[in-house]
């Protein structure tokens, strides 16, 4: 709901997704908080974070952050409407980057391929693990596996004062 | 007569990965429980066959973020037994304290981040009033401790740098070692929040499947025989005939059973069966938080997971004042083939990779991981839990949270059950 406890000042709303992948962008998120939890609490509302809240909604986000490659029918659905429901993307990681190590499978040879056929039918996969930006416009991106927890913070810190929470560096 | 109303919960919140869950209800009878894992697989199976052996340990790592150390040091094991290769006192140390700072950083964000909440009465450690958010303070402050201590051991937290097939390409600084252990013995009071909040939980749900853990006489997570609760003993090598797969049809994992029936793995069964060999601080000053133990009540894996943290501290406290590092090379295996198993206790439970080496390539390879060693008794307790529930004539709103509240009790991971699983459909008829 919007105006939701935002205090006297104007907050970030944000939200955090996961494709596929191994959450070690998410950790490396989480470890950040160690040191940011307290300012990241007055600056940002956490509009869709699964790993902190049930009740998500990712209507009005000012940023969606997303990990993770993109592996399913599902997974194209989803990463366009989070595009739509947001102002800016920002992808983080290798595999939403360049789809790797995610998109292991891709290169799997003929034997391996038709081991794991079953499992791509039944479940939606897509033929190849594909990176975000075969599907939607992204407006930065923070590279690492995990991804780097300083370009992570400066990246974090152009949007919090591109939405006038705070100002930016050096003002 | 007929009360049909199905129970569905798309995407659980506040555990690691994606997972829905399907209940169906008759009446007062639940007739099924599924666990869907939604997590997308990545064959990793499939995908380390073929690949040199020094390329495993830092692929596996990238099984799941959050217990990446685990995956690593099991991989690394199962090599080394593979190929007969004896790790030095001093690795085996090192990879005492990357396992600790792993457990106690990953048991840190599951109790104060997860399940805090569920104690407090709150959607979200995001909701919390000053009071309790101090605890969450305090809490991430020991997190911190953690990430240091795998920091400095392993070169990073999540994707470590030094651990390598033989040892570690780099010994802890001495200055850094000093200053982490006054770090630790700075945050050791803070999990005393935690240990009270859930000595204090009254959450109870009896669960008799048997335990299934790693026992030794120092409480490490790296090396011991596993045992079970009614006395068995098992051979790393002869896990297979053990633990049997179960094909789940309708989720993106698989799950196990123990000579034919569910078991657990995890803090739980860890603490019920080698409570005696925990650091004597930690018995000495958790004393009252033992006394439940051995516990069949599913609830106390949380406890059991602030004792480990407590525990964790402990003994990286003990093992960083009594070592000596030096620089060491990693050592060199001494055959091209063979077949080892690697068995080490992480986060969640249990963890088991069998690794056939040909000509310093993965011909093959098995892992079994806690999470889908869980599934069939977790599957068992939502059963249990939601039929208590509806005799006691629950409303559905309570019921869902109750259910989640057991999820996160377990602390599955999901990123893990589902990313590395034979593929055997033939088995699903």
């Amino acid at each position: 709901m919007a105006g939701r406890a935002v205090g006297k000042r104007k907050k970030l709303r944000i939200g955090w997704f996961t494709f596929t992948c191994c959450e070690g962008c998410a950790t490396v998120f989480v470890e950040l908080m160690n040191d940011h939890f307290k300012e990241w609490r007055e600056q940002i509302d956490f509009r869709h974070c699964r790993i902190l809240k049930s009740k998500n909604d990712m209507r009005g986000m000012d940023l969606a952050i997303v990990e993770g490659a993109i592996a399913s029918k599902d997974d194209v659905d989803k990463l366009k409407t989070i595009r739509r429901n947001a102002k800016r993307v920002m992808i983080v990681g290798s595999c939403a980057i360049n789809g790797m190590p995610a998109a292991l499978r891709n290169n799997f040879d003929a034997k391996k391929m038709k081991e794991i056929q079953p499992i791509l039918r039944k479940f939606g996969h897509l033929p190849k693990v594909e990176p975000v930006v075969k599907f939607i416009k992204v407006d930065s991106q923070v590279p690492g596996c995990p991804m780097s927890d300083k370009m992570f913070l400066a990246e974090l810190g152009g949007y919090l004062a591109e939405f006038g929470v705070k100002s930016a560096p050096g003002e | 007569m007929h009360n049909t109303s199905d129970i569905h919960i798309e995407d659980l919140s506040k555990i690691e990965g994606h997972t829905n869950l399907d209940i169906g209800i008759k009446g007062d009878k639940v007739t099924s429980v599924k666990l869907r894992i939604s997590e997308n697989k990545r064959f990793y199976t499939q995908a380390i066959r073929g690949l040199t052996i020094d390329e495993i340990p830092s692929l596996v790592s990238r099984i799941c973020g959050t217990c990446s150390i685990s995956h690593m040091t099991c991989a690394i094991e199962a090599l080394e037994t593979a190929l007969g290769v004896e790790p030095s006192e001093q690795t085996l140390v090192l990879r005492n304290l990357s396992m600790n700072g792993t457990i106690l950083r990953d048991h840190a964000m599951h109790l104060y981040l997860f399940c805090l909440p569920d104690i407090i009465g709150t959607d979200s450690v995001l909701d919390f009033g000053p009071k309790d958010m101090r605890i969450v303070e305090r809490g991430l402050a020991v997190k911190k401790a953690a990430n240091n201590l795998a920091t400095l051991v392993a070169g990073r937290a999540v994707h470590a740098i030094y651990p390598k097939l033989g040892g570690f390409t780099q010994a802890p600084e001495e200055a850094k070692a000093n200053r982490l252990v006054k770090e630790m013995k700075y945050v050791r009071d803070n999990v005393f929040d935690a240990l009270d909040l859930f000595l204090g939980s009254d959450y109870e749900l009896e669960c008799s499947a048997r335990d299934v853990a790693m026992v030794n006489d120092d409480f490490n997570f790296v090396k011991g025989s596993i045992m079970t609760s009614d006395g068995q003993a098992i051979q790393d090598d002869e896990f297979q005939d053990h633990l049997h797969r179960v094909v789940l049809p309708y989720s993106q994992a698989t799950g196990f059973e123990f000579q034919g029936k569910e078991y657990k793995v995890g803090a739980l069964p860890r603490i019920n069966l080698n409570e005696k060999s925990l650091h004597k601080d930690t018995r000495k000053d958790a004393a009252k938080h033992l006394k439940p133990f051995p516990s069949k009540n599913i609830y106390h894996n949380n406890l059991a997971q602030a004792i480990e943290m407590l525990h964790c501290i402990d003994n990286s406290i003990e093992l960083l004042e009594s070592s000596d590092f030096k620089d060491e090379s990693p050592l060199m295996p001494k055959g091209k083939s063979g077949a080892g198993v690697g068995v080490i206790e992480a986060p969640r439970g249990t963890l088991y990779y069998e690794l056939i080496v040909k000509d310093s390539r993965i011909h093959d390879g098995t892992l079994v991981i806690p999470t889908a060693q869980n599934q069939v008794n977790m599957e068992r307790d939502i059963r249990k839990l939601v039929e208590e529930d509806l005799s006691r004539g629950t409303d559905r709103h309570t019921m869902e949270h109750d259910i989640e509240k057991l999820i996160r009790a377990y602390d599955p991971c999901m990123s893990c059950a589902s990313h590395f699983l034979k593929v055997r459909w033939k088995q699903e008829q």
